[in-house]
C-alpha cells in the first residue's frame, strides 16, 4: 500500500525544453491576449519554476526564446506532455537537450492541455520582452504583525525628548522661584528658627534622607520591579526569535528569495490539512540531483535518502533528518493551515514574517494567545467566491455596515482553537 | 392526560428500598470518603512545598526544551502530516465479525467506525469492536517468537519447529491444528497447504460459547450442519427463549439493526413487533422486551413444548411462566411474519425451536437457510476428542491457531497437563496468554490491524482485512509460518489472497476488465458481495422425537446455575481491554468485576444484603464439587432459583489490567447431548460466606431526585390513536394562567446564524448496547480511572448510557413496588451534556472556563478551568466529569489506563483532542473536532456544509440510528425532518424554535435550560390494560 515510488511523488514541477532551430512562423501561434499571459503566469509558478526561470538557467534551461529555438510549437506541447517518450523516439533535438542536462528527466504533465501549455509560452515570451531590472529578491504579501506592531519609535523618542526638556525648565523655574522666595524673605525679620530654616543649607544627606525622596526611590524599584516580573511572567514560554542551528543549513532566503521558489511546493500540506510539513528529502531531490551536488550541506540529504552520485542511485538505506521545531503551540491550541491559506487566503510571510529574506528561519511571530485573538479582530474573513459564507455574508450586510471580521462569526470562541 | 399511570422510577433497589445508605447518599454526586488529609502531611507543608515548586517551575521553564520535527524521508503519497486516511477491514475475533473503517493518523489506527457498504453487519459495531483498537497497542503483546520462553529470531524459531513437525510426520504421528471458528477462505486453504504436506494433520474448529447444538440440531432438520439467517427486521411478533440476540447471540450487531427497524415509529408509521423474551438472567435483549416471563432453565423444555402444542393445534400444558400462551398464540396470528429463537446449545431443544419456526412458515421469511451464517463453526466432539486423545499421548504435534483453549474450554487445565507430553506445542496469538503460556513455541501473529486476510461471512458475502498499520513487532502473519512450516520459501500471505481473490472471484466477473481495478474496488470498499440464490433447505419434520428428548433432561434441585457470556469482556479474549473492563455492564452497571447475580427472593433467604455502595458478601457457589467464591449481586429481573455468572474473568494471563479480575468459570461449563452446556440445573449449591466485597458500580450514582418526567413512556396502543401519549408538558404558573415552562424565560435567547447544531436519542430504538459510551471513549481521549476510583464515583465517562428499572405499581404502595421489581420494565436513556441554551454551569463559571457558541455548543475550555466543579454542582444533568487526578503518565493509573501511561498505548490518543490534565472540568463537546472539520473540508471546497457530513461518534457507533445529530438551521437536514422544526419567522435564527414531533421532548423541560438535546419517547408495543407479572 505505501510504496515508496519516489518518481509518483512529484506530480507537479518542470518545464523544460531546449532547442537549437527556429521555425518563427510557428511562433504566431502563442497567444498574446492578457488573460492566456495571466492564466499562463500562475501556471508557470506553480508548476514550471521550481526548475525554470525566464532568462536564468535553472535545473532546466532559461525558456526566454524557448519558441525560437525548438523545432516547432508542436515539438514542445508534445515535450511537455511526455519528455520520455519523445526521447525514445529518437528525435535528436530531445536527446540533445536531454545529454546536455545530465540526463536528468523532465517531467512529465500529461494532464496539461495544449491552451494550457500555450500560455504558459505566452507567458514566457511576454517576460522575455521585458527590460531587464535589477535582481532583487522581493517578498511577495504585505509583512505585518510581530513585534513591530504600535507607534514608531522616533516618534517615542521625540515625545521623551520634549518632555525631559520641560522638566528641566520646570527645574530651573522652580530654582528661581525658590531664590525670589528666599530674598524676599531675608529682607524681612525672621527669628533665629526660622532664618535657619530658610537658609538651611542643601547638602547631598538633606536631601537624600527626606522622606519624598525615599518615597519616591522606593515607589521607582517597585515599579519597575513589578513590571519586570510581570513582563517576565508574561515571557514564559514565549519564544519570538527562536532561532536554532539546524542539521542542514537550508537557506529560504536562497530558496524562497532568489529562486522564488514557491513556498507550496516544498511544504505541500499547507492548503491541505493543520501541517504545513516540513518537506520529506525526495523533493529536495527534484532539483538536488542535478544541482550543487558537491556541496556538503547537500551531502547531508544525500545521506539521508541514501543516494549515491556517482551512480545516480539509491541505496534503500535511509535515515530521517531531525530538524529542530521552531514554532511549538502547546498542546492544547489548536492550529490549521489550511484554513488560514487556504480558506483565508493568509499570506505566510504575515505569520512567519520575511522568511524569504532568513538565512536561518527564526520565529517571527509572538504566537501567543493574545497575538492571535488580536488578527482575528482585525481581519477581515475571505469571502470571495466562497459559497459556505454566502449566509453569514448576507446576514451580516443585513445588520451590520462593517465588513464581516473573522470576530463576527465567532473567531473568538473558545472551542474554535482549544478542544 | 390519558389512562396512562403515573409509573415509579428507581435506578437500583437501593433507591427502591429506600435503604439508609441510599438515602444518606441520595443528594450527594460524590461519596464522602470521611477526612482526606493525610497526617503526616498537613495543609502547611503542602503550602510550603507548593511555594518552592512554583518557584522552581517558573525558574524551570525559562529554558524551553528543544522539540524535534521529523519528516518522512520518502514522502508515501496519500499520506499527510494530521489529515486522516480511512480504509476498509474487518474485525475478527475468533468468529465474531464486523466490517470496519479504520481512521489511520499519521500511520496509527486510532477509531473503527462501521463499514455501510457490507450488507451483513451495515455499517453497525459493538462495544468489543470499538475498543478493539486499544488491543492493537496492547504492552502485553509479545514483541517477537519465544521458544520455551526465551525470545530467539524466526529463523530460529522455524528450524527447530519444522524439524519437529518432519521429525512427527516421519514417525507418522498425530498433528492437530486448534482454532475458534475460522471465516477466512484463504486461510483455510493454506491449512489445507499445510496439511498436504504433513497427511497426519487433522484441524479442529472449536467455539469458547459453542453454537454446536444449534449446528446439530439444523443439520437434522436440514441434512446440513449449519446455522441460517435470522432476518428480525421481516418479524411482527419475536420471541426468544434466553437468547441474547442484541448482546452476544450468534450476531448481535446484525441483529440489533434488523431488531431495531421493527421498533421504528412515527407518526406515519405506527406499527411495531411485539418482543416475548423468557429468561432467567436479565440480559439486554431482555431489557428490550416488551413482555418478560422469567423461566428457570429447567422449564425451558416444559416452555418450548407449550409454545409448540399452541402453535400446533394440540393442548398444551401450562409450563408456569408468565407471558407463554399469549406468546405462543401471537406467534401463530402472525403466522409467515414472526420469529422464535433460543439461547440454547442443546440440540433437542433446537430442533424443537425448529419444527415451531416450520410450523409458522418462517422459513424463507424470517430465517434464511439459504443464507448461512459462519460465524460459528465449532465442533465439541471432535475438540472433547483433541483434548482426549492428547490427555492419552496420541498427539504428537499440536498449533494453536489464535486460540485460547486452555483458558476458554471446560477441559483447559486438562488440556495444559497434556501438552507437556507432546513433541510440538505451538501458538499463534499475539499474547503470551494461558494457552501460549503451556505451549512450547509462541510464533506470535499480527494483530489483525496489521493483517491481510479475507472472510465470508456469509456464502457470496466476502470482505478483506489490509494492514492500517506496518507491524509494530517482530510478528509474523500466522498463514505465512504456517506456509513456512510447510516448507515453502519465499512466502507473502498478500499475494496468496490477491491471487485467490483473482482464482476466485475477478475471473468469475465481467464488470471489471483490468484484475488491479478490481482489486481495488474490493480493497476501498472493503466488500465484495454477490447476488445469493434464495434456494432454502427442505425441512424434514421431527417434532415426536424432539418433544420426547426435549423434557427427559429437564430435571432440577436446589439452585440453577446460568453461565452468560460477558457483554462487554465477551468470552474472555478482550479482556486487558480498559475501555470494555470499564464499560458498565448494560444491566447490573457494574464495571472491573465479576459477581454472581441472584434474585431478591433468594438474597432474602440467604440474608444477603448489599447496599448503594456496592458492598455485598461473598457467595460460595459449588457446581459439580467445584466452588469458586464470588461476589453476590442483587438483580431485578433475575428469576427467582437462579444465579447467573459470566464467563470471560479470572484471566490471569491476559495482562496487567485482567490480573485479578474475577475467576474463570468455563470449567464449570458441562456437557449435554454432545455439545457444551452452560446450564446447569442440578447440584448447584449457593452459600453465604462473611467475607466482604465491594463492587464498582455506576449504578446509584447521578440520581433524578424524583424529578419523574426524565423518561418519558406509553403504550403502542394509546400511541397509535396519540402519538403524543406519554408526554408530559411541565406547565409553569404565570401571574394568572397556567402556561409551558419552555415558553417561560428570563433569558433573551441566543441567534445562531451559521449553523445550529441539536440531537435527538430516540428511547425506542436504543438497545442500550453501550457501543456509543466506547466509541465516545476512543474519540475523545477518555480517561479509564480504575475501580477504586469508580467506587469513588470518579468515572470520567462523557456519555453514560442511564438504566431505570419501572413499574406500574403505585408510588405510595411500597408491597406491589416490591413484587414488580422482581420483574421491572427496563428502560435505557443515553445521558450526555445537554448543551443547553441558558446553561446553569456556565453562569456559575468563576473563570469563565464554559461558554456558550454561536452554534449552540456549550464550550468546555481546558486550559481555563480552575477546578472550582462550580459548573458541575450546579449541572442538572449531573454529565459534567472532574479529573480529580493526572490520569496520563502517572504509574498510579498504569493498569487501569495503558493509553495515557505506556508510549505504545499513547500511539491510540487522537491527536485533534487534549488531553486533559489533573484538576479540570471535562464534558461531551458535541464532538467538536469532528464539528470543525467538517465545516473546514466544505469551506475549502467553497461549498455550504452538507448534512450529514459531520457526524459525533457516538452517531457513528449507533447500529440502530438511535441517535441522530446534525444542524437544525438547516431544514433539509434529518434533525431538521426528524423533529419537524419551523422556525419563527420573526427570528429565524432564534432557538424558539417549534419542534413538531409528538414524541420530542427534553429532560427536565421544566427548569427551563433548554437542551439542545431532544429525547423520543419511549413507546412499548403492550396491550392496552395493563398486566404484571
Amino acid at each position: 500500500m505505501m510504496k515508496d515510488r519516489l518518481s509518483d511523488l512529484v506530480k507537479s514541477l518542470t518545464l523544460v525544453l531546449f532547442i537549437t532551430l527556429s521555425f518563427a512562423s510557428f511562433a504566431q501561434e502563442i497567444p498574446t491576449d492578457a488573460a492566456a499571459i495571466s492564466a499562463g503566469e500562475a501556471l508557470f509558478n506553480g508548476n514550471c519554476k521550481s526548475c525554470h526561470r525566464v532568462k536564468q538557467k535553472l535545473v532546466g534551461p532559461a525558456l526566454a526564446g524557448v519558441e525560437g529555438r525548438v523545432p516547432s510549437v508542436a515539438w514542445i506541447l508534445d515535450w511537455v506532455k511526455n519528455p520520455a517518450k519523445k526521447i525514445a523516439t529518437g528525435d535528436e533535438y530531445a536527446n540533445k537537450i536531454y545529454n546536455e542536462y545530465n540526463k536528468s528527466q523532465m517531467t512529465a504533465f500529461t494532464a496539461y492541455k495544449d491552451a494550457q501549455i500555450l500560455s504558459i509560452l505566452a507567458y514566457v515570451k511576454a517576460e522575455a520582452a521585458k527590460p531587464d531590472v535589477a535582481a532583487v529578491p522581493t517578498g511577495s504579501g504585505d509583512v505585518a504583525g510581530g513585534g513591530n506592531a504600535g507607534i514608531p519609535s522616533s516618534y517615542l523618542n521625540a515625545i521623551v525628548g520634549g518632555m525631559i526638556l520641560i522638566l528641566v525648565l520646570m527645574v530651573v523655574i522652580l530654582g528661581l522661584i525658590v531664590s525670589a522666595l528666599k530674598k524676599f524673605l531675608n529682607q524681612k525679620e525672621l527669628s533665629e528658627d526660622d532664618n535657619q530654616i530658610v537658609n538651611s543649607p542643601y547638602t547631598f544627606s538633606t536631601v537624600t534622607k527626606s522622606s519624598g525622596f525615599i518615597f519616591v526611590v522606593i515607589f521607582i524599584i517597585a515599579a519597575v520591579g513589578f513590571k519586570t516580573t510581570i513582563d517576565g511572567l508574561y515571557s514564559i514560554g514565549v519564544q519570538q526569535d527562536y532561532q536554532p542551528k539546524q542539521p542542514i543549513a537550508f537557506s529560504h532566503k536562497l530558496h524562497a528569495g532568489a529562486y522564488e521558489i514557491n513556498c507550496k511546493y516544498c511544504h505541500t500540506g499547507v492548503l491541505k490539512g493543520k501541517q504545513a510539513n516540513i518537506p520529506s528529502p525526495n523533493i529536495c531531490m527534484n532539483c538536488h540531483t542535478q544541482i550543487k551536488q558537491e556541496s556538503p550541506e547537500i551531502q547531508k540529504i544525500y545521506a539521508a535518502i541514501g543516494y549515491d552520485v556517482k551512480t545516480a542511485s539509491y541505496s534503500g538505506k535511509q535515515k530521517p533528518i531531525e530538524w529542530v521545531r521552531i514554532h511549538n503551540l502547546p498542546d492544547l491550541a489548536y492550529f490549521n493551515h489550511a484554513q488560514h491559506v487556504n480558506v483565508g487566503a493568509i499570506e505566510c510571510q504575515t505569520c512567519h514574517g520575511p522568511i524569504q529574506e532568513m538565512e536561518v528561519v527564526k520565529q517571527y511571530s509572538l504566537l501567543t494567545m493574545g497575538w492571535c485573538i488580536d488578527c482575528h479582530r482585525k481581519t477581515e474573513v475571505n469571502t470571495k467566491d466562497n459559497a459556505y459564507y454566502d449566509k453569514l455574508n448576507e446576514l451580516h450586510a443585513s445588520a451590520k455596515k462593517s465588513k464581516m471580521k473573522v470576530e463576527d462569526i465567532g473567531g473568538l470562541e473558545c472551542a474554535k482553537c482549544h478542544y | 392526560m390519558s389512562t396512562t399511570t403515573k409509573k415509579t422510577y428507581w435506578k437500583g433497589l437501593a433507591q427502591l428500598k429506600n435503604d439508609p445508605s441510599y438515602v444518606k447518599h441520595a443528594d450527594k454526586e460524590f461519596v464522602d470518603m470521611g477526612a482526606q488529609e493525610d497526617p503526616n502531611h498537613s495543609r502547611r507543608d503542602f503550602l510550603k512545598m507548593m511555594g518552592f515548586s512554583v518557584a522552581a517551575a517558573s525558574l524551570a521553564a525559562c529554558e524551553a526544551p528543544i522539540r524535534k520535527a521529523i519528516p518522512y524521508v520518502v514522502k508515501p503519497m496519500d499520506a499527510d502530516a494530521g489529515i486522516p486516511n480511512y480504509y476498509a477491514s474487518t474485525y475478527v475475533n475468533g468468529g465474531d465479525y464486523c466490517s470496519v473503517v479504520v481512521k489511520v493518523r499519521d500511520g496509527r489506527p486510532i477509531k473503527l467506525d462501521g463499514n455501510a457498504l457490507s450488507s451483513v453487519t451495515k455499517g453497525g459495531t459493538s462495544a468489543q469492536v470499538e475498543a478493539s483498537v486499544l488491543s492493537l497497542y496492547d504492552n502485553f503483546r509479545l514483541r517477537g517468537p519465544k521458544v520455551a520462553d526465551k525470545a530467539v529470531d524466526w529463523e530460529t524459531l522455524d528450524k527447530e519447529v519444522i524439524a519437529k513437525l518432519e521429525d512427527i510426520s516421519t514417525k507418522g504421528g498425530q498433528i492437530r491444528i486448534v482454532s475458534n471458528t475460522i471465516l477466512s477462505p484463504s486461510t483455510k486453504a493454506t491449512i489445507e497447504k499445510f496439511k498436504a504436506k504433513y497427511p497426519t494433520t487433522t484441524h479442529i474448529q472449536y467455539d469458547p460459547i459453542s453454537y454446536y447444538g444449534l449446528l446439530k440440531a439444523n443439520e437434522e432438520s436440514f441434512g446440513t450442519a449449519m446455522i441460517p439467517s435470522y432476518d428480525f427486521s421481516k418479524a411482527k411478533v419475536i420471541v426468544s427463549i434466553a437468547a441474547d440476540f442484541l448482546g452476544t447471540w450468534l450476531s448481535p450487531i446484525e441483529f440489533t439493526k434488523g431488531y431495531a427497524k421493527t421498533r421504528e415509529i412515527s407518526e406515519d408509521k405506527r406499527e411495531m413487533s411485539r418482543h416475548f423474551q423468557f429468561e432467567s438472567n436479565l440480559s439486554l435483549t431482555g431489557a428490550n422486551a416488551d413482555y418478560r416471563g422469567l423461566m428457570k432453565p429447567s422449564q425451558e423444555a416444559a416452555v418450548l413444548t407449550q409454545i409448540y402444542n399452541i402453535v400446533a393445534g394440540k393442548s398444551a400444558a401450562d409450563a408456569g411462566v408468565a407471558h407463554v400462551e399469549k406468546a405462543a398464540k401471537e406467534l401463530l396470528e402472525n403466522k409467515g411474519a414472526s420469529l422464535i429463537v433460543s439461547g440454547s446449545n442443546d440440540k433437542e431443544v433446537q430442533v424443537l425451536v425448529n419444527e415451531i419456526n416450520s410450523l409458522l412458515g418462517n422459513y424463507g421469511v424470517t430465517i434464511l437457510t439459504s443464507l448461512p451464517i459462519n460465524f460459528r463453526q465449532g465442533n465439541d466432539e471432535a475438540m472433547n476428542a483433541f483434548v482426549e486423545d492428547a490427555k492419552a499421548g496420541k498427539i504428537s504435534g499440536v498449533i494453536f491457531y489464535n486460540c485460547n483453549p486452555v483458558y476458554d474450554h471446560p477441559k483447559g487445565t486438562e488440556l495444559a497437563g497434556a501438552l507437556k507430553n507432546a513433541t510440538l506445542a505451538v501458538s499463534t496469538s499475539y499474547t503470551p496468554d494461558e494457552t501460549a503460556s503451556a505451549s512450547g513455541y509462541m510464533a506470535p501473529d499480527h494483530h489483525y490491524l496489521e493483517s491481510w486476510n479475507d472472510f465470508e461471512p456469509k456464502p457470496n458475502h466476502y470482505s478483506l482485512s489490509q494492514p492500517a498499520i506496518t507491524p509494530i513487532f517482530k510478528t509474523r502473519q500466522a498463514q505465512e509460518s504456517f506456509l513456512v512450516w510447510a516448507g515453502e520459501k519465499e512466502v507473502e500471505y498478500y499475494s496468496i489472497v490477491s491471487q485467490n481473490w483473482k482464482d476466485w472471484f475477478f475471473a468469475k466477473q465481467t464488470t471489471v476488465l483490468d484484475f488491479q481495478s478490481f482489486w481495488d474496488k474490493c480493497l476501498y470498499e472493503g466488500v465484495y458481495e454477490l447476488p445469493s440464490e434464495p434456494k432454502e433447505l427442505t425441512f424434514a419434520s421431527h417434532a415426536d422425537d424432539a418433544l420426547t428428548h426435549v423434557g427427559a433432561g429437564a430435571k432440577s434441585s436446589g439452585y440453577e446455575l446460568v453461565i452468560y457470556e460477558s457483554y462487554g469482556i465477551g468470552n474472555g479474549n478482550q479482556a486487558n481491554n480498559p475501555l470494555l473492563q470499564e464499560l458498565p455492564d448494560p444491566i447490573t452497571k457494574a464495571t472491573w468485576d465479576h459477581y454472581a447475580t441472584i434474585s431478591q427472593k433468594d438474597a432474602k433467604s440467604l440474608e444477603l444484603d448489599s447496599d448503594a455502595e456496592g458492598n455485598t458478601k461473598l457467595l460460595n457457589i459449588t457446581v459439580g464439587g467445584k466452588s469458586m467464591k464470588l461476589p453476590a449481586l442483587i438483580q431485578p429481573g433475575q428469576a427467582p432459583g437462579t444465579v447467573g455468572v459470566a464467563l470471560g474473568y479470572g484471566r490471569d494471563k491476559a495482562g496487567v489490567v485482567a490480573a485479578g479480575i474475577g475467576l474463570n468459570v468455563y470449567p464449570w461449563v458441562s456437557t449435554a447431548n454432545g455439545s457444551l452446556n452452560y446450564t446447569i440445573s442440578t447440584g448447584v449449591t449457593v452459600a453465604k460466606t462473611t467475607e466482604d466485597f465491594q463492587l464498582a458500580q455506576t449504578q446509584i450514582h447521578q440520581t433524578y431526585m424524583g424529578r419523574e418526567n426524565v423518561i418519558q413512556e406509553s403504550v403502542l396502543s394509546e400511541f397509535k390513536h396519540n402519538p403524543g401519549a406519554g408526554r408530559e408538558n411541565p406547565q409553569i404558573t404565570n401571574w394568572d394562567e397556567k402556561v409551558d415552562a419552555s415558553t417561560l424565560s428570563l433569558w433573551k435567547g441566543h441567534e445562531y446564524k451559521n449553523h445550529y447544531w441539536g440531537m435527538s436519542i430516540d428511547l425506542n430504538t436504543c438497545t442500550g448496547c453501550a457501543a456509543c459510551v466506547v466509541a465516545c471513549n476512543v474519540e475523545n481521549n477518555v480517561s479509564m480511572v480504575g475501580k477504586k476510583e469508580v467506587i469513588n464515583r470518579r468515572e470520567m465517562h462523557w456519555l453514560r448510557i442511564d438504566r431505570y428499572y419501572s413499574s406500574d405499581a403505585n408510588p405510595e404502595d411500597y408491597k406491589a413496588a416490591e413484587v414488580a421489581s422482581e420483574n421491572p420494565e427496563v428502560v435505557f436513556q443515553p445521558m450526555l451534556c445537554q448543551h443547553c441554551n441558558n446553561a446553569p454551569c456556565e453562569t456559575v463559571c468563576p473563570v469563565a472556563a464554559t461558554t456558550h457558541s454561536t452554534e449552540g455548543l456549550n464550550q468546555m475550555t481546558y486550559n481555563r478551568c480552575i477546578g472550582t466543579r462550580y459548573c458541575a454542582n450546579n449541572c442538572p444533568y449531573k454529565v459534567r466529569r472532574f479529573n480529580w487526578f493526572k490520569y496520563h503518565d502517572n504509574q498510579q493509573f498504569y493498569a487501569s489506563n495503558p493509553a495515557m501511561n505506556t508510549d505504545l498505548g499513547r500511539m491510540v490518543l487522537n491527536p485533534e483532542v487534549t488531553v486533559r490534565s489533573r484538576g479540570v472540568m471535562e464534558k461531551c463537546s458535541f464532538c467538536v473536532q469532528r464539528i470543525q472539520t467538517g465545516k473546514l473540508t466544505a469551506k475549502k471546497e467553497r461549498r455550504p456544509l452538507k448534512d450529514g457530513e459531520v457526524i459525533t461518534a457516538c452517531q457513528a457507533a449507533c447500529s440502530t440510528g438511535a441517535i441522530v445529530f446534525g444542524d437544525m438551521n438547516n431544514p433539509e437536514s434529518n434533525i431538521s425532518k426528524l423533529l419537524k422544526i419551523e422556525s419563527d419567522p420573526k427570528r429565524p435564527y432564534g432557538i424558539d424554535k417549534k419542534i413538531g414531533n409528538p414524541r420530542a421532548y427534553r429532560v427536565l423541560e421544566e427548569i427551563g435550560v433548554k437542551p439542545n438535546i431532544f429525547y423520543l419517547t419511549k413507546i412499548r408495543n403492550k396491550d392496552e390494560k395493563k398486566e404484571h407479572a
